[in-house]
C-alpha cells in the first residue's frame, strides 16, 4: 500500500522530532512487539516509509499516549501511528476482528456483535429514567459496560451508588451508541465522524448540564473530541468522590479488605484523574489501601485500548496485563481495582490465565463502594 | 596662460593644455574614440576634429593633441568639421557595423548609411590597448602590426607575448571587446579575489573592503599594484580627483606607553581541503559556511541570492563537524558556533528557496544558549530534516553531488544527492597567534588559543599581568559571550587604569580637583 | 539630586514658535538597509514623495544610512543647506535613534529635531506587497515630516552620578563584580539573602573540564572579598525597595541575621534598614536547580535510589557514594530533566549538565573503578574549552554513552529499571541501576518576579531576566542603570558567569568614572499658570515624577524621573502639563498626514 507520506506531514508535526526516543523508551508495547514509534516517524520524515499494511505491528498500540505525554517537544508520536491506521483503513487493509468491530458499531451501536435493542438488558427492572425525556445528569454507559456480563455488575453498582446519593439522572438506554473513541483511534474518521454526528445533537437534546461515564474512553472523547456545548462531562469516579465530599454517600458497611488500584491510561494519564478514584477507594471503610510501583503517569497499560479489544496483538505470549496482575499480587493486596470496563476485561482475563485467582479479584471501584454502602 | 575662445566661450588655461582639455573644462562635447584621460593624446580616431581659427586662417586639427595657443577661436560643430566627422563615423560604421560604441557615435551624427563595403570587425584601432600597455603598465606586450588595411593589433609576430603579465589592462580599457588576452598570451590571468567576500568576487588593485567599511575608503593591495611592484601605471593617482592618494605612505611605527593590553585578535577558519573526502577544492558547489554567508548577503556577490553557477539549488546539505571534534586534523575540540549558525543558514536557504529541500548532517545538535534551542525547533519546524551521522564522504554523480554517510537512526548507510553542500569548517587560531603570542610572551593552551589565566574564575587574565584576552582569540564563541568577555577584559583593564590613576594622584600629591 | 521643571511662557507656546528663524527645512532620508527595505519599499518613489512634502528641502536615499557615508549625507546637507530638522526613514529608533540624533547635531541640526519613521519593522519586515508596502511608506514618512516641523530645539541634560554599586546576590557572579567594582576604586555593596558569600558554586566538588576542586579558588575569592575595603557584605539581607533613576538609586535593604527572609515581607523585627545611594544596580540572583517532582515518571522522591545531580556533587564531596547501605554497581545519568521540554514549559537548554554529567560520571568510575556508568542523552553538549576532551576523556574511563531520552524509572526488587530506547541500537532498553542520576536544568529563581518589579526589568519567555539585546547587550536591561550577570539570565557554567559579572561590573562604572549621565528631554513640563493643583497627575504617575508644591499650590515634574509616558498629560483636567517632544499638535499632525 502506497502511504500518502504528504498528508501524514501536512496534518502531524514531524519536524519538531529530535529523535530522542523518549516515545518508543515509554512506550509499553516496544519491548515485546516490534512497534517503534521514534523510527516510525524517522522514516515517514525520509519518506522511506516500507509498506504499512505488512506492518502488523501499527495495531498494537494501544493509544495509551504515554509517548505523547512525554514528548519533550510536543510532537504527538501516536498521531502518526492513528494517521498510518487510517490510511489502511481506506484501504481496507485491517485486521479482520477489527473489521468486524467496526461494521458492528455501524450497523448496532456497539462493537460487540450484539443488537441494538438489548442494549438496555442491564438495567432491567432499574426504572431508570429516559433521558430524552430531559434530565440534569445524565449517565452514559460505555458499550462493555452495558453488554459484557463482567462489567453489568459495576454498572448497576453505579445506580445504586447514584440512588443511595440523591442524584437524579437518566438514560438513553437504546438510543445510546458507542461513543467511538475506540474507532477514532483505530483511524476509522469518517465512522467517528458519524458517530459524533449524530452523537452530539442527541447528547444535548437531553437537555443534561452534566454527563457521567463509566468508561474512561468515552469520558475521554465525550469531553476532549464531542465538543459538547455547557455540557460537564465527569468519569463516574468523580462524582462518587464529589458525593463523598458533600457528604451525601454514607457508608453503613465496612470492607475489610487490602485494595490497590490500576489507573487506566485513558482516565489518568491523559485526563489527568489520579486522585479521586483513590479518594474514593479510601473512603470506603476497612479499606487497606496499597498502592503498586507503577502508578499514576507510570501506570502499566492493560493493552485494552487503542482497539485492543478487537485484536490480539502480535506477541500473546507476553502480554503486560500478565505482568500487571502479577505487579498487583505483590503488593499483598486481594483486590485490584479498575476503573474502566477494558482494564476489568484484560485484567480478569490475566489474572485467570496465570493462576492467580485465589490471590486477587479484580473488580471495579463500584463493586467495592456498593459493597459498603 | 593663454586665452581660447571654444563656440564664443571664453577661458584661460595654462600653456600646452589641448584644445579638448579646454572644452571639456568648458563643458563643450567632442566626441572621441581613441582619447583616455591618463593616456598620451593619439589622434587615431579624428574624431575629435575641430576647426580653429587663429591670425585670420582656419584649419581642421584633433582637438586632442592639438595646445592651445593665444587668442584661438575653436568651433567644434561648425559645417566643415561636420562633415569631416560624418564621413569619419561613415566610414568607422563600414569597418566595425556591430560595434555598438561605433554605431552610438554615427546615430549621434546622423549616419546610417554606409556607401562602403562592409567588414565585420570589432576592433577599430583606436590603439588604446596598446598604449595603456605601453605607458601605464609599461611592457609593451602589443603593439599596431601590419600596415593599411592589414593593420591590426596583436604581440610580435603574432605570438604568443612573454612580455605580457596577463594583467588584463588592455582588455580593461577596450571599448569594443576586441582584445582577447587568449590571443596574446598563453599565462593565466588571476584574478584577485576579495578577501572580505571569502574570495567569491573579485576586487581591484586598489579598492573598498566591504560596503560598511570604516573608514571607507579605498586600500591599495601593494602585493599585486603595478605601481608598487613595477613602477608603472600610477592611474589611480592620476583619476583621483581629491588628489588623496600617496604612494610614499610608509608604514607607521607608533609607540605608545599604555598601562594595560587587552588582546582581541580573532580566529581564522580551517581550511576544508584538510579533510579531503568532501571535495572542497575540488568540487565547485562545495562551499564552507563563510562563503554561504557572503552567497546570502545581500552586499555579497550574489546580491544575496543562493546560485551556485548561476543556478538556484534544489537540494541542500549542511555538513556539522568539519574539521572539528578530530584528533586527525589536530581540532580535537568543539567550534562551539557551528550548530547555531548551520541552523541560521538552513533558514536562510529555507527563507529564500522555499521549495528546496534541506538536510543537515550531525553528531549533536549543541543549541545551548539562550533562545538558541527554540531556534533549532523553529528551524526543524521549517521543513529542515536533521539526520545523525557525520558524512564520510561526497562525490560527484553528473552535475550533482552525492553525500554519503550513515544515518546511525535509521542504521544505514545513505546517499544524498545535493547541488550544494555547505561545510561548517573549525574554527582555528589566528595564523599570526604565535607570532602575537611571542610579542606579548604569552602562553597558549594545547588547542592553541591563547591561555587564561584560570579556565574558571579567571577567564579574561592572560598569564602575563595587565594583558587581558578578548574575544575568539582565547577560544571560539558567539557574539553575545564575546561581547561579555569584552566587556569582562575593560572591567579589567579599568581597575588597572584606575589604581594608576590613583598612584598618580598620590604621586603628584592628589592636585586634581574632586 | 533632584531636577525640577518649571514651564516658563516661552517654551509653553509653541504656536508662536515658528518664526522665520526656524522655518522648517527638513532633509529627508530614505534608508535602503540593504534589502531589508529595499526589496519591498520603493525608495526612490518614497524620495520623490518626499520631495513633495511641506518644508522638506532635500530627500535622498542610500543603503544604509546608519554607516559611515549615511551619516555623513545628514551632516554635510545639514551643513551645506542649511537644514534644521531631519527625517530618517529606515529601521525602528530602538536601533539607531541615537546614531541619528548624532549625526544631526554634528550637521548643526538640534538633535531633538530629528524624527524617525520606521518602514522596516513596522513595513517592509511585515508586508510583502511593493505596491501597498511603499503607499504605507509614504504615509508613515508624511507623518514623521508633519511633526518634524513642528518639533522644537530641546537641551540634553547632564546629572551627577553617585559613586557606588549595589551588587544584588552574593553567589560567584555577585562577587567577582563586586571585586570589579572595588577595585577600580568605587564602593561595592553586595546584598546576599542567605548568611554566606558563595551561592552555589561552594556546594560544588569538582568543576569541569579539569576535575580541579572548587574551593581552592572558590575560598580566596570569598576571602578577598570580605576582606576589601571597598566592599561592603551584607548577608542576611533582602532588597526591599528601590528608588530614583540611573546614577542616583536608592536602595533600601533589611537586614535580620537571624530570620530567614521572605520576598515582599518586612517582618516587624528586622533590623538595620539600610538606605543606600548607588550610582548602578546589578543583579546576580541566580538559579535555581529544577525540582524533578515535576517529572514524576522518574520517581524522584519515591526511591531512594534516585537523586538528582546536585545531591550527587555533595555525595561525591562528602564520599557519601553507598546507596541502601552498597555500593552501585550500576550508575545512570538522565540527561535534560526540566530541560528542552516544550510540555513542561522549559524549551530552552540548561547548558552545564552535559558537561556536569561527564565530569560526575568520570569522578564516579574513578572512586568506584568496578561500577558501570552510563550517561543516556539525546545531544551531547560538551562545547566549552576543553569540553569536548573531558568527554573524550570520560568514554576513555569507562562511561558509557546511549543515545536514548530515558522514559520512565520503576521498582524492580532493590534495584531500579530505566525504561529507554537505546535510538542507535534501535532497541528498548530495560536498564537496571542502584543509583540513578538526574541532570537537573536550571529554573529561574522563585523570587525573579519580586526582583523584576522592584528593578522594572522585563523578564524573557524563558522567566529569566531579559537583556537589552540579544547579541550585542548581553548585561543590559531595559532599566539604564542595572546591570544582569549570572545564571539569573540564563543559565551558563561558571567562566562565561565570571565573564558576564565582569562585563556587568564594567557597564556599571561607566557612569562612575564619567561623574554624569545624561537624562533625555522627552519629559512631561507643567504650565503654572494654568495647573490647579489638584494632583491627579501625582496619582496617576507610575514613577513618582511629578510632585506637588504645597507652597505654591502647583505640580512640579522631575524630569530625571520622568520617563515620558504622557499619562499625566492626558490626565491633566487643565491641559496644564504637556509632554515635550509629542506635544499634542505634533502628535495631531501626525495623525492628519497619515490619514490624508
Amino acid at each position: 500500500m502506497q502511504v500518502d507520506v504528504q498528508q501524514l506531514m501536512e496534518k502531524l508535526d514531524l519536524f519538531g522530532c529530535i529523535q530522542c526516543g523518549k516515545c518508543t523508551g515509554g512506550c509499553p508495547l516496544s519491548l515485546t512487539t516490534a512497534l517503534n514509534v521514534r523510527y516510525l516517524i524517522y522514516e515517514t520524515l525520509l519518506d522511506v516509509l516500507p509498506d504499512p499494511g505488512k506492518m502488523e505491528e501499527l495495531w498494537d498500540c494501544t493509544c495509551c499516549f504515554t509517548c505523547v505525554q512525554r514528548c519533550p517537544k510536543d510532537v504527538k508520536p501516536a498521531e502518526l501511528i492513528i494517521g498510518l491506521r487510517s490510511q489502511l483503513v481506506e484501504s481496507g487493509k485491517i485486521p479482520g476482528t477489527v473489521g468486524d468491530a467496526l461494521m458492528s458499531i455501524f450497523r448496532q451501536g456497539n462493537p460487540l456483535g450484539f443488537a441494538r435493542e438489548d442494549r438496555a438488558a442491564w438495567a432491567e427492572g432499574l426504572n431508570i429514567r429516559p433521558a430524552q425525556e430531559g434530565c440534569e445528569t445524565l449517565l452514559f454507559t460505555c458499550c462493555s459496560s452495558a453488554y459484557d456480563v463482567r462489567s453489568q455488575p459495576a454498572t448497576r453498582a453505579l445506580v445504586q451508588a447514584l440512588r443511595a446519593a440523591g442524584v437524579e439522572f437518566g438514560s438513553l438506554g437504546t438510543e445510546e451508541s458507542c461513543c467511538g473513541n475506540e474507532v477514532r483511534r483505530v483511524g476509522e474518521a469518517g465512522l467517528f465522524e458519524m458517530l459524533t454526528e449524530e452523537g452530539k445533537p442527541l447528547l444535548e437534546s437531553t437537555g443534561a448540564r452534566r454527563i457521567v461515564t463509566t468508561s474512561p474512553h468515552c469520558f475521554n472523547t465525550l469531553k476532549n473530541e464531542y465538543n459538547l456545548s455547557g455540557i460537564e462531562v465527569l468519569h463516574y469516579t468523580q462524582l462518587i468522590a464529589r458525593l463523598l465530599e458533600e457528604g451525601r454517600l454514607p457508608f453503613s458497611g465496612r470492607l475489610e479488605k487490602t485494595v490497590t488500584y490500576h489507573d487506566p491510561c485513558f482516565l489518568g494519564k491523559q485526563n489527568h484523574v489520579f486522585d479521586e478514584p483513590r479518594a474514593v477507594l479510601q473512603a470506603i471503610p476497612g479499606v487497606r489501601f496499597v498502592e503498586m510501583d507503577r502508578i499514576r503517569e507510570r501506570s502499566l497499560c492493560c493493552e485494552g485500548g487503542g482497539g485492543r479489544m478487537w485484536f490480539e496483538g502480535t506477541n500473546t505470549e507476553q502480554r503486560l496485563a500478565f505482568q500487571r496482575v502479577h505487579e498487583a499480587a505483590e503488593t499483598g493486596a486481594e483486590v485490584l481495582a479498575v476503573a474502566c470496563p477494558f482494564c476489568l476485561a484484560m485484567l480478569d482475563d490475566a489474572v485467570k490465565v496465570q493462576g492467580l485467582s485465589e490471590r486477587l479479584k479484580v473488580m471495579d471501584i463500584m463493586e467495592l463502594v456498593v459493597q459498603a454502602l | 596662460m593663454v586665452r581660447v575662445t571654444i563656440d564664443g566661450q571664453t577661458i584661460e588655461v595654462e600653456p600646452e593644455t589641448t584644445i579638448l582639455e579646454a572644452a571639456r573644462r568648458l563643458r563643450i562635447p567632442i566626441p572621441t574614440l581613441c582619447h583616455h584621460p591618463a593616456l598620451e593624446p593619439y589622434g587615431a580616431c579624428r574624431l575629435c576634429t575641430v576647426e580653429i581659427t587663429l591670425g585670420g586662417r582656419s584649419q581642421l586639427v584633433t582637438s586632442c593633441n592639438y595646445p592651445i595657443r593665444q587668442e584661438m577661436e575653436v568651433q567644434t560643430a561648425s559645417e566643415r568639421v561636420l562633415k569631416g566627422r560624418r564621413m569619419l563615423a561613415e566610414l568607422l560604421l563600414a569597418r566595425c557595423p556591430n560595434v555598438p560604441q561605433v554605431q552610438e557615435v554615427a546615430a549621434s551624427l546622423g549616419v546610417s548609411t554606409v556607401r562602403f563595403e562592409r567588414g565585420d570587425e570589432i576592433c577599430h584601432l583606436c590603439g588604446l590597448c596598446v598604449r595603456v600597455c605601453e605607458e601605464l603598465i609599461g611592457q609593451s606586450a602589443i603593439s599596431f602590426i601590419g600596415r593599411g588595411v592589414d593593420r591590426q593589433v596583436g604581440p610580435p609576430f603574432v605570438k604568443f607575448s612573454d612580455a605580457c603579465i596577463a594583467c588584463g589592462a588592455c582588455a580593461f580599457v577596450c571599448p569594443t571587446g576586441a582584445i582577447r588576452l587568449e590571443n596574446i598570451t598563453d599565462k593565466t590571468p588571476r584574478p584577485l579575489l576579495s578577501e572580505f567576500d571569502a574570495r567569491l568576487a573579485r576586487r581591484g588593485n586598489i579598492y573598498i573592503p566591504f560596503p560598511q567599511a570604516v573608514p571607507k575608503v579605498p586600500v591599495i593591495d601593494r602585493e599585486h599594484c603595478l605601481h608598487f611592484a613595477l613602477g608603472r601605471c600610477g592611474a589611480c593617482q592620476f583619476f583621483c580627483e581629491a588628489k588623496a592618494i600617496n604612494y610614499d605612505q610608509e608604514d607607521e611605527l607608533l609607540e605608545v606607553d599604555v598601562e594595560t593590553i587587552i588582546v582581541a585578535t580573532g580566529f581564522d577558519l580551517m581550511d576544508p581541503r584538510i579533510k579531503p573526502e568532501f571535495g572542497y577544492g575540488v568540487y565547485p558547489n562545495v562551499i564552507t559556511g563563510l562563503e554561504f554567508e557572503r552567497l546570502s548577503s545581500a552586499s555579497g556577490p550574489t546580491a544575496g541570492k543562493i546560485l551556485i553557477n548561476g543556478k538556484e539549488p534544489r537540494d541542500v546539505v549542511f555538513i556539522h563537524c568539519v574539521g572539528s571534534r578530530d584528533p586527525h586534523t589536530g581540532v580535537s575540540y568543539c567550534s562551539r558556533i557551528c550548530c547555531m549558525y548551520t541552523a541560521k543558514h538552513a533558514h536562510l536557504v529555507r527563507d529564500k528557496l522555499p521549495q528546496a529541500r534541506i538536510t543537515v548532517f550531525y553528531m549533536d545538535v549543541r543549541a545551548f544558549g539562550k533562545g538558541y534551542e527554540e531556534f533549532y525547533d523553529r528551524v526543524k519546524h521549517e521543513r529542515v530534516v536533521y539526520r545523525r551521522g557525520e558524512p564520510s564522504e561526497v562525490y560527484k554523480k553528473g552535475d550533482r553531488l552525492v553525500v554519503r554517510a550513515e544515518d546511525t537512526l535509521l542504521r544505514r548507510t545513505v546517499e544524498v544527492e545535493a547541488d550544494l553542500v555547505v561545510l561548517a569548517t573549525a574554527v582555528v587560531p589566528r595564523g599570526d597567534a604565535a607570532a602575537v603570542a611571542e610579542v606579548l610572551g604569552l602562553q597558549r593552551t594545547p588547542d592553541g588559543f591563547f591561555q587564561e589565566a584560570h579556565p574558571k574564575y579567571r577567564p579574561v587574565e592572560s598569564n602575563r599581568p595587565k594583558v587581558f584576552l578578548a574575544g575568539c582569540c582565547q577560544g571560539p564563541k558567539d557574539i553575545p559571550d564575546t561581547v561579555a568577555q569584552a566587556k569582562a577584559a575593560a572591567a579589567s583593564a579599568m581597575a588597572i587604569l584606575a589604581e594608576a590613576a590613583r598612584s598618580q594622584d598620590e604621586f603628584t600629591g592628589g592636585t586634581d580637583a574632586g | 539630586m533632584r531636577i525640577t521643571e518649571h514651564a516658563t511662557r516661552n517654551t509653553y507656546h509653541t504656536m508662536e514658535y515658528v518664526t522665520m528663524e526656524s522655518k522648517p527645512r527638513i532633509g529627508v532620508y530614505i534608508c535602503h538597509c540593504g534589502t531589508n527595505i529595499a526589496a519591498t519599499v520603493d525608495v526612490a518613489a518614497v524620495v520623490e514623495f518626499a520631495k513633495t512634502l511641506p518644508g522638506v528641502v532635500v530627500a535622498r536615499h542610500y543603503t544604509y544610512m546608519c554607516s559611515e557615508p549615511g551619516q555623513a549625507l545628514i551632516k554635510e546637507d545639514s551643513k551645506a543647506l542649511g537644514l534644521n530638522r531631519v527625517v530618517v526613514a529606515s529601521c525602528s529608533p530602538r536601533m539607531h535613534e541615537p546614531t541619528f540624533r548624532g549625526a544631526a547635531e554634528r550637521g548643526g541640526v538640534n538633535r531633538y529635531r530629528l524624527e524617525m519613521a520606521n518602514i522596516r519593522e513596522q513595513c517592509s519586515w511585515v508586508h510583502r506587497d511593493r505596491a501597498s508596502a511603499t503607499l504605507k511608506a509614504k504615509a508613515l514618512v508624511a507623518s514623521a515630516v508633519a511633526k518634524a516641523a513642528r518639533l522644537e530645539p530641546l537641551e540634553e541634560r547632564q546629572v551627577g552620578v553617585t559613586p557606588g554599586v549595589v551588587v544584588i546576590g552574593g553567589g560567584i557572579a555577585g562577587m567577582i563584580a563586586a571585586l570589579d567594582v572595588a577595585d577600580a576604586g568605587f564602593p561595592a555593596y553586595l546584598v546576599e539573602k542567605s548568611d554566606r558569600l558563595g551561592g552555589r558554586v561552594a556546594d560544588l566538588y569538582r568543576t569541569f573540564p579539569d576535575l580541579e576542586p572548587a574551593g581552592e579558588w572558590l575560598e580566596p575569592l570569598i576571602e578577598r572579598v570580605q576582606s576589601h575595603p571597598n566592599v561592603t557584605v551584607l548577608l542576611n539581607s533582602l532588597v526591599t525597595e528601590v528608588s530614583g533613576y540611573v546614577g542616583n538609586f536608592e536602595v533600601k535593604v533589611s537586614s535580620s541575621p537571624n530570620d530567614h527572609l521572605e520576598p515582599g515581607t518586612l517582618k516587624p523585627e528586622t533590623r538595620n534598614p539600610e538606605t543606600i545611594q548607588a550610582g548602578a544596580i546589578i543583579i546576580a540572583t541566580g538559579y535555581n536547580p529544577f525540582d524533578p517532582h515535576g517529572k514524576p515518571e522518574f520517581g524522584y522522591g519515591r526511591y531512594p535510589q534516585v537523586v538528582t545531580t546536585v545531591e550527587m556533587e555533595r555525595r561525591l564531596a562528602a564520599g557519601d557514594l553507598a546507596v541502601e547501605g552498597k555500593a552501585p554497581r550500576d550508575i545512570a545519568f538522565i540527561k535534560c530533566v526540566g530541560s528542552r521540554d516544550v510540555q513542561l514549559g522549559h524549551p530552552y537548554c540548561s547548558r552545564v549538565c552535559c558537561q556536569v554529567c561527564a565530569k560526575q560520571a568520570q569522578l564516579l568510575r574513578k572512586a568506584l573503578p568496578d561500577a558501570r556508568v552510563t550517561v543516556f542523552y539525546m545531544d551531547v553538549r560538551t562545547f566549552g574549552k576543553r569540553g569536548e576532551e573531558s568527554f573524550d576523556e570520560a568514554r576513555r574511563a569507562g562511561v558509557r554513552y546511549q543515545r536514548g531520552n530515558v522514559s520512565e524509572v520503576y521498582r524492580r526488587g532493590e534495584r531500579v529499571v530505566l525504561r529507554v530506547e537505546d535510538t542507535l541500537l534501535g532497541r528498548t532498553l530495560e536498564h537496571e541501576a542502584d543509583l540513578v542520576v538526574l541532570a537537573v536544568g536550571m529554573e529561574p529563581r522563585e523570587d525573579t518576579g519580586d526582583i523584576a518589579a522592584l528593578l522594572k526589568v522585563p523578564r524573557s519567555a524563558d522567566g529569566f531576566f531579559l537583556e537589552a539585546h540579544p547579541k550585542l547587550g548581553p548585561v543590559d536591561t531595559a532599566m539604564d542603570g542595572v546591570f544582569l550577570a549570572g545564571c539569573c539570565q540564563g543559565p551558563k557554567d561558571i567562566p562565561d558567569t565570571v565573564a558576564q559579572a565582569k562585563a556587568a561590573a564594567s557597564s556599571a562604572l561607566i557612569p562612575l568614572i564619567r561623574g554624569t549621565v545624561p537624562v533625555g528631554s522627552e519629559t512631561a513640563i507643567v504650565d503654572p499658570e494654568l495647573c490647579a493643583g489638584c494632583g491627579m497627575c501625582v496619582q496617576v504617575c507610575p514613577f513618582g515624577a511629578p510632585s506637588l508644591d504645597l507652597l505654591w499650590g502647583v505640580s512640579r515634574v522631575n524630569a530625571v524621573l520622568c520617563k515620558g509616558c504622557g499619562a499625566c498629560a492626558v490626565t491633566c483636567p487643565s491641559k496644564a502639563i504637556r509632554l515635550q517632544h509629542f506635544t499634542p499638535d505634533q502628535v495631531l499632525a501626525q495623525v492628519e498626514a497619515l490619514v490624508e
